[in-house]
């Protein structure tokens, strides 16, 4: 008993309690550390596959048992400066991450909080662009988009036709909606809708929009206005609203306005 | 029934941690809308709460009394970090699903429950074993509600298609509230009152009575 009481002493002395403290700390921490630093190469290869294979899939050119990394190396992938439109070769395009860059004091810029229609805060000065070509005309333009829905900011791309105005496909491939309602936006009933939609009118204005209900229902004999319109989701009115704010954002003058006006100025060239 | 058996099937159904100890609910409402993702959170709980036992009963005799909450805590922490790491590595499409789940389960009050309760007073091996009972009876719990969610929300089963929907021409028309965290806990609730009607004992006294009054005077 009186040696039993002892190690309790000693367990409970300060020198113990500060030796297991600090050891502890050190092994967790080795092991932490450990976990990260081996594994960081195959999470972001897991990471760019994944993307790539959404870029794939929205651009509607994913064959689902191919390699995705052999599709996507017809892909080409250029990098953009927002504020003028044209393509850049710093920096390069494989490394970028422009929600890390969105932060960086040399690479972002904040959003003045009138035209924050995504409601992001800053976003960076550039942003890649993947152009799918048929020998050396551009056939499709897939531009990265992002922006907050319900309860979470959604990450996806919009893939456009050469023109640089009717739709061929919008897929998010990160969000947090609603499971049920709002994640409806994933699906493909609903990512189908999209297919041959135009995003301005002939003045140039943004005017592809989610509405509430079903496009037919909404406005019966105005075929103009059908084509920049979305069957809204039912029950996710809100998420739908964020969908239009993102692409408003990012086709408009502070996302690829500028980019987009010159393709359709130069016929798809830019130098 | 011998010792080691009882510790690894007691917590199955007579001291399931959800049923009985009404423990670990948050995540058992999250992430139990389909089967595929709550299996794999099953998988991660029973690793992590069977090792952190293990571990912390290792060392149980050096842990000091003032310091072993955090002791335990960091022990937690540091094994699920490393799960969601090896997750994130090999099981990418499914660990983008449970996204902060993973994490979560530092605040799993089953795993710290088992580690202070168990763990700080037993040895290794049953420690182990306890932990991957408790971990055992959560999947249980985890699997009936996440398999009947995803059959009536959404008409399938580990993403194979059950019930014919009504939108593609079938005949089950989805639930969308079994898709939302309510309905695991009514899912839970009728496990809990089902459970406790079959095994009496589990019934909890009252905590206290509500007498009669006998009123003898004018108010």
């Amino acid at each position: 008993m009186p040696e039993a009481a002892a190690t309790k002493r000693s367990r409970d002395s300060v020198r113990n309690t500060l030796m297991v403290a600090i050891s502890l700390s050190l092994v967790c921490s080795l092991l932490v550390a450990g976990a990260a630093v081996l594994l960081k190469p195959k999470q972001l290869q897991n990471e760019a596959e994944y993307r790539q294979r959404i870029i794939l899939d929205v651009a509607g050119i994913a064959e689902s048992d191919a390699d995705p990394a052999i599709a996507f190396a017809a892909i080409e992938a250029r990098m953009v400066d927002l504020s003028t439109g044209d393509y850049v070769d710093a920096p390069a395009v494989d490394k970028f991450d422009p929600i890390a860059a969105a932060s960086d004091p040399e690479l972002g810029v904040r959003i003045a909080p009138e035209s924050d229609i995504a409601a992001i805060r800053r976003r960076a000065r550039f942003a890649p662009v993947y152009l799918v070509r048929t020998g050396d005309e551009i056939e499709q333009i897939i531009l990265p988009v992002y922006g907050s829905g319900l309860w979470s900011t959604m990450y996806g791309y919009l893939a456009l036709e050469a023109d640089g105005n009717t739709i061929r496909g919008l897929r998010f491939y990160s969000h947090a909606e609603t499971p049920g309602l709002g994640d409806q936006v994933d699906k493909p009933a609903w990512r189908s809708k999209w297919r041959g939609k135009k995003l301005f009118d002939d003045n140039g204005e943004v005017r592809v929009e989610v509405i509430r209900g079903a496009v037919a229902e909404a406005t019966p004999g105005v075929a103009d206005d059908n084509a920049y319109r979305i069957d809204g989701l039912a029950g996710a009115t809100l998420t739908g609203r964020g969908v239009t704010n993102l692409i408003h954002y990012w086709v408009g003058p502070q996302g690829f306005g500028p980019y987009l006006e010159k393709l359709r100025g130069n016929a798809g060239e830019i130098s | 029934m011998s010792d080691t058996r009882k510790i690894l099937v007691d917590p199955l159904i007579d001291n399931n941690p959800i049923t009985l100890q009404v423990l670990g609910i948050c995540s058992a409402l999250a992430v139990t809308t389909s089967v595929m993702p709550a299996l794999l959170m099953c998988v991660a709980l029973t690793s992590v709460t069977a090792f952190s036992n293990a571990t912390i009963s290792s060392i149980r005799t050096r842990i000091p009394n003032s310091i072993r909450i955090i002791v335990q805590m960091t022990i937690i922490a540091t094994l699920v970090i490393v799960v969601d790491q090896i997750l994130r590595a090999y099981a990418f499409e499914t660990s983008k699903q449970l996204s902060v789940f993973v994490g979560l389960i530092i605040t799993n009050c089953i795993v710290l429950g088992r580690a202070e309760a168990f763990a700080m007073k037993n040895p290794v091996g049953v420690s182990f074993l306890d932990g991957i009972g408790n971990g055992l009876g959560y999947s249980a719990i985890l699997l009936i509600v996440a398999t009947l969610r995803e059959l009536f929300g959404g008409g399938t089963l580990l993403g194979y298609r059950i019930l014919p929907l009504v939108s593609d021409g079938g005949w089950y028309e989805a639930n969308g509230l079994m898709l939302l965290p309510p309905s695991a806990f009514f899912i839970i609730g009728l496990l809990i009152w089902g459970i406790r009607s079959w095994k009496r004992e589990q019934v909890e006294q009252a905590d206290y009575q509500i007498h009669e009054v006998h009123r003898t005077g004018v108010l």
